[in-house]
């Protein structure tokens, strides 16, 4: 690891200005951070620590959502009543990522900022361009079972590995923001997370000093929510594919259709378009085909990882079968 | 992570463990001088040395460390508290687990600066002076081990686990999640315990230890 001065943040406008400052970083649960910096991948020259300040509440919203503070821990999330009960594709995707352990430290903003396990990100003696930009990406043509199908670039095939985010951006989350100057922002979770096009490096749309106060839950919507991980180990993996879904049928028929994407991609993925297939449409075979069409429109393989693409299909055929089984 | 102190004052760990705390404590009085000279070459940021205050076990222990210490490495290293193991360093395999105000962690994946003034308990604080903890004698009995080097963190873990269970918390097996109080079954057990790797693969034997120490039939 790298030396680097430490700072516990008393306020959040001590946080976002230290944190502005060039080579510092937040630190917050650390579980992704200090695995980081001991491989040297990450190298901050100064540590804010943000664990004191009270951002640990989940609130309820006058219209009738969720404010979940951004330094509540992925444990806590999972199992409070109100999520277990009404926003049951998110308690169960915080239950599927990590470990106990893990889940009682990390949060709920530092889930929303974990960086990919790509191996090449990791493994500082081989090109990445999102650790080095323009050092090349030896995923592309090495070994890429866990990479992207979806939204990646020639630069870049790395995934987004959040569970979390995959069932937030099913349930249209918001992620709330402050910064130094006390100017705070509420941004869509679809535009939380960039694709990384020429700049891989860039991962999220947050401004430098900019710091995630909370995630907000609009009330929960219509339909059986699931959230189904397929992955290497039954526990404790990451995943190949899953999928986090909030489906209203009834008389064979489907209503709506939420469908987000998680192992696929950089960032959750979604595709309105394929939802828009499965409204009105007959809850059948035929319907949960050309909505999983949809979903892979433009997906490609890139040797190892060919097998998500029948994969994905498969996964969300029976996700959509369980959904709209009366 | 290097520990700077030791490359320098060329202390090693059986030093500590022989020479117990306090003399593992005044060694690291001298950490400063030492380390920068010894960091200054292969780094650019100084070394800035910070004070912290650990309550182990209900003992307070004041401690001037380099930033980058874990908690794991502040208690074997500095507190000569050896029973947490790191085994992957990475928290991949629950060797380190210790309970911070009662909830399990991975020490490996923390800083010990993170924790000024928080409780921390570690295999060594679990018995009561020579009786074991339930979970202790119920591994023993149970024969919860081979070789015994996942073992503190297996047990520090269903420690918390146990009363994450007792407080009603789901897991991703749990059927139904608005269920207040979802049963310990084995399926349950083995789910909540998957932080903890036995490269023994002593599973099952875990598995009938805890449910002897929750009360349940094995």
């Amino acid at each position: 690891m790298k030396a680097f001065t430490y700072q516990r943040a008393n306020s959040l406008t001590e946080a976002a200005a230290a944190s502005a400052k060039p080579g510092a970083t937040l630190i917050a649960g650390g579980t992704n951070l200090l695995d980081l910096m001991k491989l040297q991948v990450e190298t901050p020259n100064h540590l804010v620590d943000i664990n004191r300040l009270p951002l640990d509440k989940i609130e309820d919203t006058p219209e009738g959502g969720l404010r979940i503070g951004a330094m509540v821990r992925n444990s806590d999330l999972a199992a409070d009543p109100r999520v277990r009960n009404r926003y049951g594709v998110l308690s169960r995707a915080l239950l599927s990522g990590a470990s106990a352990q893990l889940r009682n430290k990390a949060t709920t903003g530092g889930n929303l900022l974990q960086r990919t396990r790509c191996y090449y990100f990791y493994d500082v003696t081989k090109p990445c361009n999102k650790r080095d930009p323009g050092s090349g990406c030896a995923a592309l043509g090495g070994f890429n079972r866990i990479h992207a199908i979806l939204g990646g670039s020639n630069q870049c095939i790395a995934v987004n590995p959040s569970d979390m985010a995959v069932a937030m951006r099913a349930l249209d989350a918001q992620v709330g923001t402050i910064d130094a100057k006390n100017v705070t922002r509420a941004i869509p979770i679809a535009e939380f997370h960039r694709l990384p096009g020429d700049t891989p490096q860039i991962e999220t749309t947050l401004k430098p000093g900019e710091i995630i106060t909370a995630v907000m839950l609009p009330p929960p919507p219509m339909g059986k929510q699931i959230y189904r991980k397929v992955r290497d180990r039954a526990s404790y993996a990451f995943a190949l594919v899953s999928v986090a879904a909030i489906v209203d049928a009834a008389g064979g028929k489907v209503r709506s259709a939420r469908l987000a994407f998680g192992g696929l991609a950089p960032k959750p993925w979604r595709v309105a378009p394929a939802e828009e297939r499965a409204v009105g449409a007959s809850a059948s075979e035929s319907t949960f085909d050309a909505v999983a069409s949809g979903v892979l429109d433009g997906a490609r393989g890139y040797g190892g990882n060919d097998f998500k693409i029948p994969l994905t299909r498969r996964t969300l055929r029976a996700v959509l079968a369980e959904a709209t089984l009366t | 992570m290097d520990e700077s102190g030791h490359r320098g004052i060329r202390i090693t760990r059986r030093t500590v463990l022989e020479s117990g705390t306090a003399t593992a404590a005044f060694l690291l009085s001298g950490l400063p001088q030492v380390a920068l000279s010894a960091e200054a070459a292969d780094t650019e940021t100084a070394i800035t040395p910070i004070s912290v205050d650990l309550q182990v076990n209900g003992l307070l222990h004041r401690l001037t460390l380099d930033p980058r210490t874990t908690l794991l490495d502040a208690l074997r290293e500095h507190l000569a508290l050896t029973g947490s193991k790191k085994g992957c360093d990475h928290g991949q395999c629950g060797a380190c687990t210790v309970l911070l105000d009662g909830r399990r962690i991975n020490s490996c994946l923390t800083l010990a600066a993170m924790h000024d003034g928080e409780p921390i308990t570690t295999i060594e604080g679990l018995a009561d002076g020579k009786t074991l903890h339930p979970l202790q004698a119920a591994f023993i009995e149970h024969d919860g081990f081979q070789c015994g080097y996942c073992t503190s963190g297996q047990i520090c873990s269903a420690m918390g686990m146990l009363s994450e269970s007792r407080a009603g918390a789901p897991s991703y097996v749990t059927e139904n999640l608005a269920e207040a109080q979802p049963a310990l079954t084995d399926a349950e057990i083995r789910e909540r315990m998957s932080g903890n790797i036995c490269r023994c693969a002593a599973y099952p034997n875990i598995v009938a230890a805890i449910k002897q120490a929750a009360g349940a039939p094995t």
